[in-house]
């Protein structure tokens, strides 16, 4: 329907929409007090997934599905959804920021000649224009965006919206429309794996813990490893630890790594450096161990701890493990 | 094989970041260390190695912005790019990610050349959007946030590795395209003295928008004002005995931050 708020569904590639669709949902569903619907590019949509759309509030799901899909590409993706755009005429369109997401939504909007506001922390309307705001210059300012016309064009920092509700008594309308899908010049030759962890994936965690120069050498993050596993945390390092070699670059949190938000942030032997700040800073709980009374990151810390963290880290875990077991 | 390499100048991470007093929608450019984006390095570091490897070709980095960004293109041509033509002009100064990727499209549309590279994303505004818009309004094929690749010895295709959750998407994608750089696809080298010796005689060409047939209009996405951060709250500095400190921090997370 037209002037309606746009929420692209990401997925977890088994037909199911990630969590993080909640809070994309739930924040359209506080802007625009009304219509609110899904759209699902993917090679295969499941009634479950539908169904979880509806009950997070979406009123309609577009599901988009074709084997072209999968995996991602920008030429395929964007003129099958702007030919959408061009027939319903949404007034905004949402999704969470993701890798996939960053780039087709940008893609997106240079193709609708559309203002992109991409990894907003917040939302409101003055009057009739929407006003997003996003950190900036490594998250020491917060720059307020407004866009020239509709359709509004955003992404969303994952952890940072209060999700929906899940409501069962509420069910999505569903629509399935043909678009043409365009032959991609790019051909997928392989995926590979990343070696699983076990643990959450660092944007979407709701707990990160965080080891930095302090852990003095890669085998120390085991007792890291071993707290995450308690409280189902991610692990993240930070700069120096990633350039030492400590750990993959994937899990280096901070302007040149990650940016996260979680509920709960545990930095351990992290000193606080302006780039490992502007990836965190926007975390709920912040918790800091150092040995470095001086240590910039108790700057911004909820909590802290001046100690070392070898003894500190197993006892916490002991800690923890006492209060999740009860 | 022609390269062009898109590259933005940015304050330092370091630098203290001040609103303008004047203008609520700017910073105050006063006292700013200025670099090149550091993502864009990876993407220049890129672009020198693959001319180095086929021991032909050409890079060229191009820039958008004031007369200060001459520095960031002298430090692109310092570690080896062939020349350097700079999108300077007032009209500009407002560009939002669309109107640069136009701006970058037109000079690359004149140019021609078999790839273009660029950084994820620049650290100032961190909108990651340019490389997906230039290739949109190229109407080229594009991979972002790339860990490796490889052109081919016709350079007809480049195979690239694109970095998503939980793993590497690997790509054969026929050329010209844009490419983005994420860390960890290589590790960008200092200039040498004979580099930065050798870079000051190198061109830099302005670029107006009449040279490109451009009217740049207004942006799509405007600034309406910088803030500053919030303050958090006072943290607090649990002492004591490590195990009676940690009994603390358990229960403070669960009792008073409902964090766990």
């Amino acid at each position: 329907m037209a002037n309606a708020y746009w929420c692209i569904v990401e997925d977890d590639r088994k037909g199911a929409p990630k969590k993080v669709m909640s809070e994309v949902l739930g924040e359209a569903g506080r802007l625009a007090g009304g219509t609110v619907e899904a759209v699902w590019l993917t090679d295969k949509a499941t009634d479950d997934g539908i169904k979880q759309l509806g009950a997070w509030g979406a009123s309609k799901v577009w599901v988009l599905e074709n084997a072209a899909f999968a995996p991602y590409i920008g030429e395929v993706w964007v003129p099958a959804l702007a030919e959408l755009v061009a027939k319903e005429s949404p007034k905004a369109i949402f999704a969470p920021v993701t890798s996939r997401m960053r780039e087709f939504v940008a893609r997106l909007a240079a193709r609708l000649g559309a203002g992109l506001s991409a990894d907003s922390v917040g939302f409101a309307m003055e009057g009739d224009a929407l006003v997003a705001t996003r950190p900036v210059y490594a998250g020491k300012v917060l720059a307020k965006m407004t866009w020239a016309k509709t359709p509004w064009i955003a992404t969303m920092r994952p952890n940072v919206f209060k999700p929906a509700e899940a409501s069962v008594a509420k069910s999505a309308q569903v629509e399935k429309p043909s678009v043409k899908i365009p032959t991609p010049r790019m051909k997928l030759v392989e995926r590979r794996e990343e070696v699983s962890t076990g643990l959450p994936e660092l944007t979407e965690a709701e707990t990160v813990i965080s080891g930095g120069r302090g852990m003095k050498g890669p085998e120390n993050y085991v007792i890291l490893e071993k707290m995450a596993a308690v409280i189902g945390a991610a692990v993240g390092a930070s700069r120096a630890a990633v350039d030492a070699g400590w750990r993959p670059h994937r899990f280096q949190i901070g302007q040149t790594g990650r940016t996260i938000s979680p509920k709960l942030y545990l930095g351990f032997g992290v000193s606080g450096a302006i780039q490992h700040l502007a990836g965190m800073r926007t975390s709920k709980v912040i918790v800091a161990v150092n040995k470095d009374p001086e240590a910039p990151i108790f700057k911004i810390a909820d909590y802290g701890i001046v100690g070392d963290l070898f003894e500190v880290v197993p006892a916490l875990t002991d800690e923890f493990k006492k209060l999740l077991e009860k | 094989m022609k390269i062009v390499v898109a590259v933005k100048q940015v304050p330092d991470t370091a630098t203290q970041v001040k609103i303008s007093g004047a203008d609520p929608k700017a910073i105050d450019t006063a006292g700013i260390t200025w670099i090149v984006s550091p993502y864009d390095e990876f993407a220049i570091e890129e672009a020198l190695r693959i001319k180095e490897k086929r021991g032909q070709g050409e890079v060229v980095a191009v820039s958008l912005g004031p007369d200060r960004v001459k520095e960031a293109l002298r430090s692109a041509l310092a570690m080896g790019c062939d020349r350097a033509i700079h999108l300077n002009d007032p009209a500009w100064a407002n560009a939002d990610t669309l109107a640069t990727a136009q701006a970058l499209a037109a000079v690359i549309k004149q140019e021609q050349p078999a790839l273009v590279l660029c950084g994820r994303q620049a650290i100032d505004d961190d909108m990651g959007a340019v490389g997906a818009q230039l290739a949109e309004v190229l109407d080229w094929p594009c991979a972002s946030w790339i860990m490796d690749e490889a052109v081919d010895a016709d350079a007809k295709t480049v195979r690239v590795g694109r970095q998503v959750e939980g793993g590497l998407e690997v790509f054969d994608i026929p050329l010209p395209a844009v490419l983005s750089a994420q860390k960890g696809l290589n590790e960008p080298r200092y200039p040498t003295l004979k580099g930065i010796m050798g870079a000051k005689k190198k061109e830099i060409k302005d670029v107006k928008p009449g040279d490109l047939g451009l009217t740049p209009g207004a942006p799509q996405l405007m600034v309406k004002k910088l803030e500053a951060l919030p303050a958090r709250p006072p943290g607090r500095i649990i002492q004591g005995e490590v195990k009676d400190a940690v009994k603390e921090l358990v229960r403070a997370l669960r009792e008073d931050a409902k964090a766990i």
